[in-house]
């Protein structure tokens, strides 16, 4: 029963930073209509980020976030400026060429991560990043709790932006419908711009969250690119809840199959979920990837 | 132009392409240069399934390396566990790998938008995990090691050109026939294909078969050449399936020609990055004396993948439907507008 | 002998009722209207007899086939051409291409499939831009192509979305002669139009519906003066219960 709960609360809390991913990726989707290849690596520059910040400056990996939130925020902007808006108006046979070129803006940003920082194995250790405190006979990771914590108020605060502001109705209305929201005075291409800053700044948000108690290396990005996916998948393509859910169960799952399978069936795991939803829940998608 | 026109007209062009590819082990002896081509042969084939499934039928498949590793671990496994010929692979290869699209096909293609080039991605990972743990069958990361069959390259030369050739000749061979038509139909609009009695499934599957077996059929030579691959290398997402998309976009999407120029210039120019312009940096440097290169060089080899990504974003950038595509746009042809792009 | 029966199709989605019990026949030859409002549910009748998506609910014979559980292209084979309302040009086609496709359902080569393609470009006054890529064509000849391609599938039913929207006076006058040539060649037509003197010029009977139920049947003349017809075209105004008009004046 102990390792029971000790593995659900893991999930939990992993699968809360597991949301944040996937709701920026979500957001891209929705907006955008594509998957963004290079999720997993964003957030990989925004550890390193925090590792810079941490290592030279001695800055406290909670208050990095104030550092690596808005420079990736600017790294999303400045990706959707230049490489991905110019697509839309180049008449192009394939509209996955985007898709394409968030894998090559993916290889980029880990080479040139790998030119600066080789290919070592890099950790914040902070004073918290071991540390622990138990309720009953389940410990609570003090770093993953606090993650959490944080995790669930930027979520918070992603819903307020896309209820209450106008900047969240106009992105709202551009996934909706972006011809419509054109004629409606919408600035679509800034729009854009904004949701994928935004979705990048969530993907560091979960990257500066995990660093104290993960390791850094420059091909991390790949599997969380992976999960990030596997995430908007489960939650429906474009649903932001549908996204925070989908996080959530990925967490559990991961936690459940290291626990009763093995560690290395981790990554296995997200897969079989992924080939789950295709083969028992195709109508639920169907329905949310708009036919 | 009009020189070119009058000296080889456009018909005799294919031809002329291929009696100087076959005559190239005679007249060039290096290995190492005929190992490149044999690259490039495999990309012509891997590319051309590629053009039938994205560039005519619409469908973009992020997934070529799961074809590709099936193919060419079919191949292996037939001649580490089951003590046949590799050569085997050749026939059984590109049978599992179209096994494998089938009931692949049969889930995604009732779903629309981007699900079905998000499932190719997925199955390309599935298709690596499963190598990397299933260590009974497939002996994981240790990979499998067979021994060639030749010791010299002109054998698998030839095999490779016969391949590449008979891809192109498909995809030539396509563009004029019913399936052409009918691919492209579903390309520019299912539901009108539908209702001029195209059934749009069948012939979705038709596509996906033929990307998957030229893939597999390409992986199982692979694995007869090379004599060494391992789950990294078989189902590799970026240099196997981005890589076949890229040797087609660079070529020119939906072209006949378009991935054979794209396997040339891709291959090469991924050389040439590894080794420093084929060793010329190394040159430049030995006659210079810089002390710049000295130290740049061992940088600018070890940059390669990231120049394959720089490349991926600019030719995506400058020309998205690439070297042919743009050039046929240029001039105009109306014969290319026809079933192809434009 | 009815070539196309509809029996009480229904379509919903979700609580909105598209089409509400709707039966119809077409009989052979004949030249049939579909009219009403916008919005009134004629575009997903089509829908429902091209199989685009299943119905709620009834059934669609042809030739006294049910063909309700077919798919599209099955649909297609058996003899119901169609157009859509907003046209579906394959763009990146040229406009030749576009029919030999769509002739290939009945050709066994290409070279056949090409010959019927040029003759039924001809037919449709389209040979002038067979070269021309789909999505070049005016507005006038995209809708003309349309046509060519639901006829090159030699249809015995065609169904004809609105083809003559949108187009000015002497292209209308050429819209009408082209649907009265082809009911020469014995295809019937189910046509759905707004443009009044298209529908009274060229339909044997006409079929009425709004808010996706059947409110008239008949010839032209008959509907012309049937008064829910007259009603559902001009708003209830003349009849406008007391609230209303209290609301005008005050
Ligand atoms: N795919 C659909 N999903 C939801 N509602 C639809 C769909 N297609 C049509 N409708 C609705 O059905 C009604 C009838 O539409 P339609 O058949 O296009 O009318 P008409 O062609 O007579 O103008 C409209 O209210 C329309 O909004
Ligand atoms: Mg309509």
């Amino acid at each position: 029963m102990d390792v029971f709960l000790q593995t659900l609360v893991a999930g939990v809390l992993k699968g809360g930073l597991y949301a944040l991913i996937g709701a920026g990726m979500t957001l891209i989707m929705g907006v955008m209509r594509i998957i963004n290849l290079a999720h997993g690596q964003m957030m990989m520059v925004a550890m390193y980020i925090t590792y810079v910040c941490f290592h030279y400056w001695g800055l406290d990996p909670y208050l990095a976030l104030f550092i690596s939130m808005p420079a990736l925020f600017l790294l999303g902007v400045g990706i959707q400026k230049y490489t991905l808006n110019p697509l839309l108006k180049a008449e192009s046979l394939l509209p996955e060429n985007q898709v394409l070129m968030t894998v090559g803006i993916g290889m980029v940003l880990t080479e040139v991560i790998r030119f600066i920082f080789t290919s070592n194995y890099l950790s914040v250790k902070t004073g918290y990043s071991d540390a622990a405190f138990f309720l009953g006979r389940i410990s609570f990771s003090v770093a993953l709790t606090i993650a959490f914590g944080i995790a669930c108020a930027i979520t918070a605060f992603l819903f307020w932006l896309l209820v209450k502001t106008d900047l969240g109705r106009s992105i709202r209305a551009v996934a909706q419908d972006e011809e419509a929201a054109a004629l409606m005075g919408i600035h679509v291409e800034r729009i854009r711009s904004t949701a994928m800053g935004l979705g990048a700044a969530l993907a560091a948000a979960a990257g500066t969250l995990l660093l104290p108690v993960y390791y850094l290396y420059p091909d991390i990005g790949g599997p969380f690119t992976r999960r990030a996916f596997i995430i908007t998948v489960l939650g429906g393509l474009g649903s932001t809840v549908g996204a925070i859910g989908g996080g959530l169960v990925l967490g559990l799952a991961e936690a459940f199959g290291a626990t009763y399978i093995g560690m290395a069936s981790e990554e296995m795991v997200g897969l079989i979920i992924f080939l789950a939803v295709l083969l028992f829940l195709p109508e639920g998608l169907k329905r949310l990837t708009r036919v | 132009m009009n020189v070119l026109q009058r000296i080889l007209p456009p018909r005799l062009r294919p031809i002329a392409l291929f009696a100087i590819l076959s005559l190239l082990p005679a007249a060039v002896r290096s290995p190492y240069f005929l190992h490149l081509m044999i690259l490039v042969l495999l990309w012509v084939a891997i590319g051309a399934g590629w053009n039938i499934l994205a560039g005519y039928a619409g469908q973009v498949s992020f997934g070529a390396a799961a074809f590709f590793g099936a193919g060419a671990y079919a191949s292996g496994l037939l001649a580490v566990k089951a003590g046949m010929s590799p050569w085997w692979g050749l026939a059984v290869g590109p049978a599992v790998a179209v096994l494998l699209a089938f009931p692949f096909g049969a889930l995604t293609f009732p779903l629309r938008g981007a699900y079905f080039a998000l499932a190719t991605l997925a199955l390309g990972e599935i298709m690596r995990h499963v190598a990397t743990i299933w260590e009974s069958l497939t002996e994981g990361m240790v990979g499998i090691l067979i021994l060639r069959t030749f010791a010299s390259e002109s054998p698998y030369y030839y095999m490779a050109l016969a391949l590449a050739a008979a891809s192109v000749g498909c995809v030539e061979w396509i563009v004029r026939s019913r399936l052409g038509f009918y691919l492209v139909s579903i390309r520019e609009d299912q539901d009108a294909a539908a209702s001029i009695g195209i059934p749009t499934t069948r012939y979705k599957m038709i596509a996906l078969s033929l990307h998957a077996l030229l893939t597999g059929m390409a992986g199982a030579l692979y694995m007869c050449y090379m004599g060494y691959i391992d789950p990294k290398v078989a189902f590799s997402l970026h240099d196997i399936s981005i890589m076949a998309i890229l040797v087609t976009i660079v070529g020119g999407v939906g072209t006949a020609y378009g991935p054979v120029l794209g396997a040339f210039v891709m291959v090469f120019l991924q050389e040439a990055f590894r080794t420093g312009g084929f060793g010329a940096l190394d040159a430049v440097n030995k006659a210079l004396e810089w002390r710049v290169l000295d130290w740049a060089i061992p940088y600018i080899k070890q940059a390669h993948v990231l120049a394959f990504g720089v490349l991926v974003v600019i030719v995506i950038l400058a020309m998205p439907n690439g070297l042919l595509g743009g050039w046929a746009r240029h001039k105009g042809r109306k014969r290319q507008a026809a079933v192809c792009s434009e | 002998m009815a070539i196309l029966e509809l029996h009480s199709v229904s379509k919903h989605f979700g609580g909105l009722k598209a089409l509400d019990d709707v039966s119809l026949q077409v009989e052979a030859g004949e030249t049939f209207g579909l009219i009403g409002p916008n919005g009134s549910g004629k575009t997903t009748l089509f829908n429902c007899v091209s199989r685009c998506f299943p119905l709620t609910s009834g059934r669609i014979l042809l030739n006294g086939r049910d063909i309700t559980r077919l798919p599209t292209h099955r649909v297609c084979r058996l003899g119901i051409g169609r157009t859509f309302q907003v046209v579906r040009p394959l763009k990146r086609m040229t406009v030749l291409d576009n029919v030999i496709a769509s002739a290939l359902l009945r050709a066994r080569t290409v070279a056949e499939a090409r010959t019927i393609a040029e003759e039924t470009l001809e037919f449709c006054g389209l040979s002038a831009h067979a070269g021309q890529l789909a999505r070049s064509l005016p507005i006038a000849s995209r809708k003309r192509l349309e046509i060519a391609r639901a006829l090159a599938t030699q249809p015995s039913v065609l169904l004809l979305d609105e083809t003559a929207a949108g187009l000015n006076f002497t292209e209308l006058a050429e819209a009408i002669d082209l649907v009265r040539r082809i009911r020469r060649s014995g295809t019937a037509i189910l046509i759905v139009e707004h443009i009044m003197k298209v529908i009274m010029t060229l339909c044997d009977r006409i079929h009425v519906i709004h808010h996706g139920q059947t409110i008239a049947e008949g010839t032209p003349a008959e509907v012309a003066r049937h008064r829910r017809v007259v009603e559902a075209y001009l708003g209830a105004s003349w009849e406008a219960p007391p609230e209303s008009k209290r609301h005008l004046t005050s």
